[in-house]
């Protein structure tokens, strides 16, 4: 028989959806920021690897050429990112779900794993409880990228007022480098985030909105909580 | 949504209780992503400021940014100095990034330039580089920032504002919160708080590298904020005067953020 399982506290799930377009709007800002001087780029031996970007990138994604506006934007949204960003992690503090988040002593062997089960090398999964030993790691690493992005945001924004963030992030050169070397580290992760969203299929996505995932389960009761920590439903999100 | 009600709980069947709380999550997020876009529409479509001494930007966001200012003016204090370098890391090449009031004006003739000083509607100070070159000298050698996100480290020679102020006799008028500052041509214009103006860093320099200013640095005197972004640091100054309202400001009149703090 069917039995709804609770998964995901409405929490987790306002402050996720809410940093959704948040986030899309600080990178599309941020970048009209950085084309008033794309500095970067990856060579070795004096040969340019990648340009970040070329012309055509910013006229693909209808950037104006327009520092103040980016400037604008940037430093309007910054105070929902951050205050999101600063709720949920009160939330996963006080709520104890950081002991489903934080990656364990095993989580890194076992991520390995998971990555050969995602790729179809091998056919059996890890145990795992609500998130996998890859999703953990994934969504820790994402939480300290938020926290980075906010402390290099500050020290490139203020640097003389917080000069010892400044340092901390090893100067004000280094902390925009840092600060857009996140904001690269987003975008892949959100590419991987949604081919996952994508295989886990219709259940996982539904419980980031509704909360619960729908389980088969077999009618006797006994077995049932035994059963929901090793079912397959807790796949990737 | 997560606890909907335990009474018509019970009496609902599983597939029931699906369907009663997908719909009501569904809902609530589809009700919230359209609001969403209808506020970001309402964002970008909303009208420009009335052009006073800022312009240029939504009135929301310009809105923000006098608030994000006022929090973070909160944090500003003349105890936090630039970080200082060695002079040996001084860029040798300085970098020019705009001649914005320098390159319209096309008469300008340095031996005849004396700074002037408005003291009040009719009265004003003119007053030679030979004079304040008398002064004490002070230089500094800091990581220049532009708003486009360049820096460079650059070595900078001048009188201190503040032994400036001191020495022409301006400190009644330096107690007002704001100086204005533009060319001589009057084509760029900036605007700065009191605190940044006695800021102990805050130089008027004539010199770069230890060498006379070049044109187009802003010869022969321009203004070193360190606390500001570069587009606060007005080349060739032309006039100077005091008040207790915003001056104008060129680039705030273009949508950027008056304040431009660092």
């Amino acid at each position: 028989m069917k039995i709804i399982k609770e998964k995901h506290s409405i929490a987790m799930r306002w402050t996720h959806w809410i940093n959704f377009p948040v986030l899309f709007i600080m990178i599309w800002s941020g970048l009209m920021i950085y084309w008033a001087n794309d500095a970067y780029g990856i060579s070795i031996f004096n040969f340019s690897i990648i340009k970040f970007f070329p012309t055509w990138f910013y006229e693909y994604f209808h950037l104006k050429r327009r520092l103040a506006e980016g400037m604008a934007f940037h430093f309007l949204f910054m105070w929902f990112f951050f205050i999101n960003g600063f709720l949920y992690i009160l939330y996963t503090a006080f709520s104890g779900a950081w002991k489903e988040l934080i990656p364990k002593k095993t989580s890194f062997k076992e991520a390995w794993q998971v990555l050969l089960f995602d790729l179809h090398i091998i056919k059996i999964l890890p145990p795992q409880k609500k998130y996998n030993a890859a999703q953990r790691i994934a969504y820790s690493a994402i939480i300290l990228m938020g926290i980075g992005s906010v402390i290099t945001g500050l020290a490139i924004y203020k640097p003389v007022q917080f000069n010892w963030l400044c340092w901390l992030c090893g100067g004000y050169h280094f902390a925009r480098i840092l600060h857009f070397a996140l904001t690269i580290g987003y975008v892949f992760f959100f590419f991987i985030h949604i081919i996952q969203v994508c295989i886990a299929g219709w259940n996982n996505f539904r419980s980031v909105i509704s909360g619960f995932e729908v389980v088969e389960e077999p009618p006797s009761i006994n077995n049932q909580s035994t059963s929901l920590t090793t079912k397959k439903e807790d796949g990737p999100n | 949504m997560d606890q909907t009600d335990k009474k018509t709980d019970s009496a609902l069947t599983v597939d029931q209780k699906i369907k009663r709380r997908n719909f009501i999550s569904f809902g609530i997020f589809f009700t919230a992503s359209g609001s969403a876009i209808a506020g970001w529409k309402w964002l970008l479509n909303s009208p420009k400021e009335i052009p006073s001494v800022t312009g240029g930007a939504r009135l929301p966001l310009r809105k923000a940014l006098n608030k994000t200012e006022l929090f973070f003016r909160n944090f500003y204090s003349n105890n936090h100095l630039v970080k200082v370098y060695p002079k040996y890391m001084a860029a040798k090449t300085v970098r020019v990034n705009s001649l914005i009031g320098i390159d319209d004006d096309k008469n300008f003739d340095v031996k005849n330039w004396k700074l002037n000083i408005k003291l009040s509607n009719q009265k004003s100070l003119n007053i030679s580089i030979d004079q304040i070159k008398t002064l004490p000298k002070t230089e500094i050698i800091f990581d220049f920032k532009c708003v486009e996100g360049w820096d460079q480290i650059q070595h900078w020679a001048g009188v201190k504002m503040s032994d400036f102020i001191t020495h022409f006799k301006l400190d009644d008028l330096a107690q007002c919160q704001y100086i204005g500052l533009e060319t001589p041509n009057g084509k760029y214009y900036v605007g700065l708080e009191r605190e940044a103006i006695l800021h102990p860093q805050t130089i008027l320099a004539y010199e770069m590298n230890n060498a006379p200013l070049t044109i187009n640095h802003g010869a022969p005197l321009r203004l070193i904020v360190p606390v500001k972004y570069g587009i606060k640091n007005l080349k060739r100054i032309g006039t100077m005067s005091f008040s207790n309202t915003r001056p104008k400001d060129y680039w705030a009149e273009n949508g950027y953020d008056y304040y431009s703090g660092l």
